[in-house]
């Protein structure tokens, strides 16, 4: 019994270790963000700012208004939160149907397509990156926000392999049911599955969120003009113009790029953690 | 009569994906490999010129400076942050309390987005005000400078690279609490240790899953960008950051060697392909699907 106490306590203390290693470089990013600028640079460290400016925040967000290298932050809030609900919209209602087609329609090539739709997901970006742009310049979309959100309306083999486990799972009895009442399988799909597969729907709309959220290389390859940047190539580009000195603004400019996806993450844990445990599942 | 109708909804169900996989896989695959045996920029229409990208870059000097970077990266990177994540799923799945607070503080990093992360990491390792330098600095121990010594830009990625293992703790402990219990307490009445437990029974209970995140680690650490891209610019200093998607980029858009970008696409492709199959070759022989 003492001898499970004391394996008890150990994994406490390292828990709690491991915990603080882990959660530290937050806490030194939110206690920058909130710093004088002078008390950014002292030696050895100020842990907690003499006078906490929560003006840095206003300030990272409006930096330079009065100058030409203006770095609108706002701006590029808003382009991002447009492009996520494109993206976002398009993976669910996209892949909603082609996992239900996959799921529970038997049709001639089926598990060959999926098998083959699995195996993509190995494919490295990289490898696809010119051809991918070629086809954008012929259509002339560099430069605007399509190349990055008009694929989403296609598919993708993760989301569809998500969604397919998931409608599987649906008793096939319902659409039994409703066939023999006469319904089609668009009728089953709207009325049947999608409100039964609300869980998976979401996680699918969390991940897309997140990864539009989180891209760089799309926005770094595909936008041009500094007014139509996303957050995240924002951010980089007020790095290079006016951070490298200024680390109380940059810290605070970072804060703001993370806060939303930390808001989603708390309110939509359950999900997540559902939807990350799927993945491993084969 | 009703197998035909389901079969042509079955088709048109799955009609975007069939077009999406035809358009944005299929197609640039086939046309990247076309390209790169080709002489082609931005401003130029393709032209043939056989495997002169693929001997090129056998003398290029940076391209292997690239493979070296990148197989280095992933070599220490991949095994480090297995491990860390399956210890971590352990000691998460002991049923202590408090569970899912820290199972939300060892997952938070990997919600953060790269640029994010990059930014907060340059402020962290900074060689002049850096705060765990400091930090190492209270335990005596001179730490050095991460960001400009050419020795420690790599290990500061591979730091890095480590704290973001919360996805692959997620699944691991996704499937840890899918061994049977039975199991454990049928080789606890036969006297096994804990180690004997983890070693005979946990381990390979979960191996299809140890291997899924091996494979997946393979082929994330090989693709590397972001980070790298935005806190080291052109893989300063003296190249020790500069990845292979990173010449990759620079090639296909700073230097507008599209054919030549893509050759060494088909490369990375083939490379890992090739790795992913000797992986699960060599590991299926510990893999075991009885469980999970």
């Amino acid at each position: 019994m003492n001898q499970k106490k004391f394996s008890t306590a150990l994994t406490h203390a390292a828990l709690v270790t491991l915990s603080c290693l882990f959660i530290f470089p937050f806490l030194w990013l939110l206690d920058t963000a909130v710093k004088p600028i002078s008390e950014t640079m002292k030696q050895p460290p100020v842990w907690i700012p003499s006078k906490f400016e929560f003006g840095n925040f206003w300030e990272a967000v409006n930096y330079g208004s009065d100058k030409v290298g203006y770095i609108p932050f706002l701006v590029y809030a808003e382009n991002t939160v447009m492009l996520a609900l494109l993206v976002v919209t398009g993976t669910v209602v996209s892949n909603a149907i082609v996992a239900y087609s996959f799921a529970r329609l038997r049709w001639w090539g089926r598990d060959l397509i999926f098998a083959v739709t699995l195996a993509t997901m190995m494919v490295p970006f990289p490898v696809m990156m010119v051809p991918t742009f070629t086809i954008f310049k012929h259509l002339g979309w560099i430069g605007t926000y399509r190349p990055l959100w008009v694929p989403a309306w296609f598919g993708s083999a993760f989301s569809i392999f998500l969604l397919r486990q998931f409608f599987k799972t649906i008793p096939f009895e319902l659409s039994e049911a409703a066939k023999i009442d006469g319904a089609g399988e668009w009728t089953i799909f709207r009325s049947i599955i999608l409100p039964l597969s609300k869980p998976a729907l979401s996680v699918v709309a969390l991940f897309s969120f997140m990864g539009t959220w989180n891209d760089f290389l799309g926005p770094l390859i595909y936008l041009l003009r500094q007014e139509t940047f996303t957050l995240s190539l924002g951010l980089e580009f007020y790095h290079s113009k006016a951070g490298g000195t200024q680390w109380n603004l940059l810290m605070a400019a970072t804060s703001i790029v993370i806060l939303p996806v930390l808001v989603v993450f708390f309110f939509c844990q359950k999900q997540f953690i559902k939807g990350i445990s799927i993945t491993g599942i084969k | 009569m009703m197998r035909r109708k389901e079969s042509r909804a079955g088709f048109l169900f799955a009609l975007p994906w069939l077009f999406g996989l035809v358009a944005f896989m299929f197609y640039p695959l086939l046309m990247s490999l076309y390209y790169s045996f080709c002489d082609y920029s931005a401003l130029r229409s393709p032209v043939w010129i056989g495997t002169d990208n693929y001997s090129e870059l056998f003398h290029d000097e940076v391209f292997w400076i690239c493979v070296k970077n990148t197989l280095l990266y992933a070599c220490f990177s991949l095994p480090l942050s297995m491990v860390i994540a399956i210890g971590l799923a352990m000691l998460l799945n002991t049923n202590v309390k408090g569970m899912t607070v820290y199972r939300t503080i060892f997952f938070i990093p990997s919600l953060v987005p790269m640029v994010s992360l990059a930014m907060l990491w340059l402020w962290i390792l900074n060689g002049d005000y850096g705060v765990l330098n400091t930090a190492l600095a209270s335990i005596g121990i001179k730490g050095p400078n991460w960001l400009s010594d050419v020795a420690w830009t790599k290990p500061a990625l591979i730091l890095m690279s480590v704290w973001g293992v919360g996805n692959a703790m997620l699944i691991f402990l996704a499937s840890l609490q899918d061994v049977p219990t039975s199991l454990l307490e049928a080789s606890e009445l036969d006297g096994a240790s804990a180690w004997q437990k983890t070693r005979n029974v946990t381990l390979p209970m979960i191996s299809p899953v140890i291997q899924f995140n091996m494979v997946m680690g393979i082929i994330g650490s090989l693709q590397v960008f972001a980070i790298p891209f935005v806190m080291f610019p052109g893989g300063i200093p003296a190249r020790s950051t500069y990845f292979y998607a990173m010449y990759l980029y620079d090639s296909a858009f700073n230097y507008s060697r599209m054919g030549y970008a893509s050759a060494m696409g088909w490369i990375l492709f083939v490379v890992i392909l090739l790795l992913t199959l000797i992986a699960l070759k060599l590991s299926n022989k510990h893999v075991h699907y009885g469980g999970v």
